[in-house]
């Protein structure tokens, strides 16, 4: 059985249909990187997934079971920005997850349970390299520190999926590529199924094992919001090449000139 | 170039700054000297001299009646009053506030009642308090709570709510209930703005406390002011007026210090 079902997956606003007949299987451990134009439910079906919006018609499964309709600790998740905590030091971001599972009510460790859990988090720092940063405050980091921080402090719940939502988009391109290392090391030590929303197409051919293409077949020129989007390529990585990277560039972005237009 | 290009610089700026002080100081010795050549008793623009012959008089020497020092017992019967009251109401809004900003349903069943309540004008019911209350510190310390908390609710309900949607996502992907919602996320984030709305709402607190204390009241600043207006005394009613805005100077500063004391986090820009 597969790890994630999507089965005849729609998802309207009124009259504004956003995703059309998405159908998915998903198997666990596997990177899947979402691309596309804006305004094609990539960041609709991630936040599906995350818990924070409902599917229109259709289902989607975890497991075979139908997925929690709030987050939950099952699912981590990593914004562009905004995802770490500013009033608490880097260790304290880390150390939040371990506290809140351990003490539903006073959400905070002490004595020998508290050393413990730092043992976790300072390996946790240390292999998203934010050890020397551990007691500054966020607002003391640059961006792609962060966005680390933010990493690190989902990763340490160990989540069954974790969610990445144009992570880099804010980032240097050079950083960036530190960054892009940092996470393929991180999935292949923990083994954590991961959905990635970029809008970098380069950045979707280059990372993870799956790419999934999110598109517009149907397009009426009167009415741009009539039709939705649905996966047009799901490609393994890996079998990709030049002409195909073309097809799709030109695909997406023709799509999102008829969404301006 | 333009007028909103010229920037002053360190000490012509606190000159600046110092300028109408002296002006307002000058304008008032010259006018006040001319009435006293005049008249030597005359009340109405009191000289230095008689000033401070009123302040010590009021401040180090004891009342002839009670024996007490008239100025200092104004002033912590004051501060009282306006500490509890203003301590209170921030316990209040913090809790309220908080609720409201984090709980849709609380929201949808206060947030009506405070945004009405905080468009009562307080003194409109100070008559109210007074009979329920009685004319004791209970309704004084009443006016100030009821007069400057709904607007702190408010405060800091928007201030919850102004916090990014993605911490509140990110808190429950790390496994937190509602309660840990508020007590890990909401609550220290929301204290240095707390502290931010006790400042702005000093001001109507003391608003508040004049009056209550003109109308009802045995000691306390206000009480005094009102008092001595009976003698035209204006060689105490002014170092009066100077001595509250005074303190309230130096409670304003106390509490940016302690805010930024407290919470280095919030006021380095990391909010």
């Amino acid at each position: 059985m597969s790890f994630i079902t999507v089965n005849n997956l729609w998802k309207e606003y009124g009259d504004q249909v956003v995703l059309e007949n998405l159908n998915l299987s998903v198997k666990q451990g596997e990177f899947c990187t979402l691309v596309g134009a804006s305004g094609c439910g990539k960041s609709t079906f991630l936040k599906m997934l995350l818990g924070q919006e409902t599917q229109t018609r259709g289902e989607l499964l975890l497991e075979g079971e139908a997925f929690p309709g709030e987050p939950d600790r099952n699912r981590g998740i990593v914004f562009q920005r905004y995802s770490v905590f500013p009033h608490l030091t880097v260790r304290q971001n880390v150390l939040m997850g371990l506290e809140l599972e351990q003490k539903p009510w006073l959400g905070k460790l002490f004595g020998s349970a508290r050393r413990e859990a730092l043992e976790k988090v300072d390996a946790m720092l240390e292999s998203v390299g934010l050890s020397p940063s551990a007691n500054k405050w966020p607002h003391e980091l640059s961006g792609g520190m962060q966005q680390r921080l933010a990493i690190a402090q989902s990763l340490i719940m160990r989540p069954r999926v974790l969610l990445l939502d144009e992570p880099f988009g804010a980032l240097d391109p050079g950083i960036r590529g530190d960054m892009h290392d940092l996470l393929l090391k991180l999935w292949q030590e923990t083994g954590t199924t991961i959905f990635m929303v970029t809008h970098d197409l380069k950045e979707g051919f280059y990372l993870g094992t799956r790419l999934l293409v999110f598109d517009k077949v149907r397009n009426d020129p009167h009415d741009p919001q009539a039709f939705g989007a649905t996966i047009t390529y799901d490609l393994p990585i890996g079998q990709t090449d030049r002409k195909l990277y073309e097809d799709i560039n030109q695909s997406v972005s023709e799509t999102a000139r008829n969404q301006a237009a | 170039m333009r007028m909103i290009n010229h920037h002053p610089g360190r000490v012509s700026a606190t000159l600046l700054g110092l300028l109408p002080f002296l002006l307002i100081m000058l304008v008032y010795s010259l006018a006040s000297q001319e009435r006293l050549a005049e008249n030597p008793n005359d009340k109405l623009l009191p000289g230095l001299e008689q000033m401070t012959a009123a302040v010590e008089r009021m401040a180090f020497q004891e009342d002839r009646r009670s024996g007490d020092y008239l100025m200092v017992q104004d002033t912590t019967a004051s501060l009282a009053r306006l500490g509890m009251g203003v301590g209170i109401a921030a316990l209040l809004a913090l809790v309220v506030g908080i609720l409201n900003g984090v709980l849709p349903l609380v929201r949808a069943n206060l947030a009506p009642l405070v945004s009405a309540l905080s468009m009562v004008p307080p003194l409109a019911i100070l008559p109210i308090l007074f009979i329920v209350f009685g004319l004791g510190e209970l309704s004084k310390v009443m006016l100030i709570v009821i007069g400057t908390a709904p607007i702190m609710m408010r405060d800091v309900a928007q201030r919850v709510r102004e916090l990014p949607g993605e911490q509140l996502i990110k808190i429950q992907t790390l496994g937190a209930n509602s309660w840990q919602v508020i007590t890990r996320m909401a609550l220290p984030q929301v204290l240095p703005r707390l502290i931010d709305a006790v400042r702005l709402s000093l001001g109507p607190a003391w608003l508040f406390l004049i009056a209550a204390e003109a109308i009802a009241s045995t000691e306390g600043l206000g009480y005094r002011i009102f008092l001595v207006r009976r003698y035209l005394a204006m060689d105490v009613i002014l170092p009066y007026v100077i001595w509250i805005t005074i303190l309230a100077i130096v409670i304003d500063q106390c509490l940016r210090l302690t805010n930024r004391r407290l919470f280095p986090w919030y006021n380095a820009g990391g909010h």
